[in-house]
């Protein structure tokens, strides 16, 4: 187990650096994060860390062809908000596991 | 007499009804299948089908042949699912009741679902390999092909029998490499995994493979469109890959009989939400869900089929005397996997364990080699082909347990 420290708050990370207790999560954890990899939150990123933070609590299986389903954000925007993994990245803000892919 | 009605005479709906015909009361029971098709196609067969290995009428047989004789079979399409009245529509305006329903009805290529891959070059230079008549075609344009770019690409994550395009992978090169062509062509595999697969250990390996045998991979890539005039792969992320010759391994979609019924899961591809462990629907407690159908997470493949028939059949005699479902699917998979030049690899593995090396234990043949590339997983893919007609389908025990064995596994 590891922590990150963010202005002053520590929370638990496993080795890749997502959160192991999504209820850690604050917003402002999440742009701190987010301020790492070079994005700044906005209310649109909110409502995609919000939505998979909901799902993950419905126990659902994230992919990104849901949040393309979701209503919130299309895949294209989806990867314009958080351009490399969106999903990966993604979930880390958001501070739930890394998604886990079937195979 | 009461029905249970098993839609899809697929490998896992053939199963099912084999096991329950055995196990069922007769007097009580009627069991009922229905399929639109006559064929059964050996689907692990098509890989072998563009290199010549295996020719079209290697691969099928009347379906008929696999289902009991005191089996009702019969051709027909399924249009909807009426759960509230426990009834299914079919196609031809007919209705069949049940009292448990059996959903098999897999999965199939949808080329249509990205823009511009079923277009001008589809069948010419971009072909799939997961349907007969997509392997048949791309068999008679390998014969005559001239090198170039060959691009294997996966449009989605989530497809049938998560290996084969890795296989398919290897054999391309040995065919090229056998021809003496292999100078004359580019290989490169593009998937929107982040490596040639998933779980770790089964990864270094496959990765290896790849570079060994001179293939580019490019991950992280998830397709958004095919270019047909400038033969490029377009991602979301704009990203391009340029091809000449593409083997697409396309959107995978559940039957339309699950849309209609408007019993998919969020993902918007029709897999139906099943418990992982009982296979019993999420949504109906008279409805069991099998094989691709389901959207469980783990391998769409033939072997899973296998495993989840011997839980589904516990789990359906349990609820029809009324008893709690006792039988734990654990999501077991167990996959040979073609290396090219007569040899092959093993992996078996389940929803907790990944793929891990050691030996597989096979009673009455012997261990055979996980995560080894060797002859005799090669000759135990191609020995499969006799198994699967002769003993899976018709519900015969094999040699390997249901639940997944740690027995032989190397965890360090």
């Amino acid at each position: 187990m590891e922590t990150l420290t963010l202005n002053r708050t520590a929370v638990a990370v496993n080795a890749e650096g997502y959160l192991t207790d999504m209820n850690q999560w604050t917003p402002e954890l999440a742009k701190e994060m987010a301020a790492e990899v070079n994005i700044e939150l906005t209310p649109k990123h909110f409502e995609v860390l919000n939505w998979l933070r909901e799902k993950q609590r419905e126990g659902v299986q994230l992919s990104i062809r849901k949040l393309g389903n979701s209503g919130i954000v299309d895949i294209k925007t989806f990867y314009q908000l958080f351009p490399g993994g969106p999903l990966k990245i993604s979930s880390k803000l958001a501070g739930i596991p890394k998604p886990a892919s079937c195979v | 007499m009461k029905r249970i009605l098993i839609l899809g005479a697929g490998t896992a709906g053939t199963m099912m009804a084999n096991k329950l015909y055995k196990n069922l009361n007769k007097d009580l029971w009627r069991i009922t299948i229905i399929d639109k098709d006559e064929d059964h196609y050996y689907q692990p067969g098509f890989l072998f089908i563009p290199f010549g290995i295996y020719k079209p009428e290697d691969v099928v047989k009347p379906k008929r042949k696999f289902i009991p004789e005191g089996v009702d079979f019969r051709i027909n399409e399924a249009a909807k699912i009426m759960v509230e009245s426990n009834l299914v529509i079919m196609q031809d305006g007919s209705m069949l009741p049940y009292d448990v329903l059996i959903i098999a009805t897999g999965t199939t290529p949808a080329p249509e679902e990205t823009e511009g891959l079923k277009g001008d070059l589809w069948y010419k230079d971009i072909f799939d390999f997961y349907t007969y008549e997509g392997a048949t075609q791309l068999a008679k344009r390998l014969e005559t092909w001239q090198g170039g770019n060959l691009v294997i690409n996966l449009a989605e994550t989530i497809i049938k029998c998560p290996v084969a395009p890795l296989e398919f992978t290897f054999l391309a090169d040995a065919y090229f490499t056998e021809k003496g062509m292999r100078d004359k062509v580019n290989i490169t595999y593009v998937t929107p995994l982040s490596g040639a697969f998933t779980k770790p250990k089964a990864t270094a390996l496959l990765n290896n493979l790849m570079s060994d045998k001179n293939i580019k991979v490019v991950p992280d890539f998830y397709l958004q469109r095919v270019d047909n005039d400038r033969k490029v792969l377009i991602s979301y992320d704009e990203q391009e890959v340029p091809f000449d010759l593409l083997v697409s391994i396309p959107v995978n979609k559940g039957d339309q009989v699950v849309e209609a019924s408007h019993m998919g899961d969020e993902d918007g591809l029709n897999f139906i939400p099943t418990d992982k462990h009982t296979l019993q629907s999420k949504n109906n407690e008279n409805i069991f869900v099998i094989g691709d159908a389901t959207n469980l997470p783990t391998s769409k493949a033939g072997s899973v089929a296998h495993f989840e028939a011997e839980i589904l059949l516990e789990n359906i005699l349990s609820y029809i005397n009324g008893q709690p479902l006792k039988a734990k699917f654990d999501g077991h998979a167990n996959c040979f996997i073609e290396t090219g030049y007569g040899k092959g690899t093993l992996i078996d593995f389940n929803y907790e364990i990944e793929p891990l090396p050691g030996k597989f234990p096979f009673a009455g043949i012997g261990p055979m080699g996980l995560l080894k590339v060797n002859r005799a997983n090669h000759l135990g893919k191609l020995a499969f082909r006799w198994v699967y007609w002769h003993m899976l389908l018709t519900g015969k025990k094999l040699p390997v347990s249901t639940n997944m064995s740690m027995a032989g596994k190397i965890t360090e």
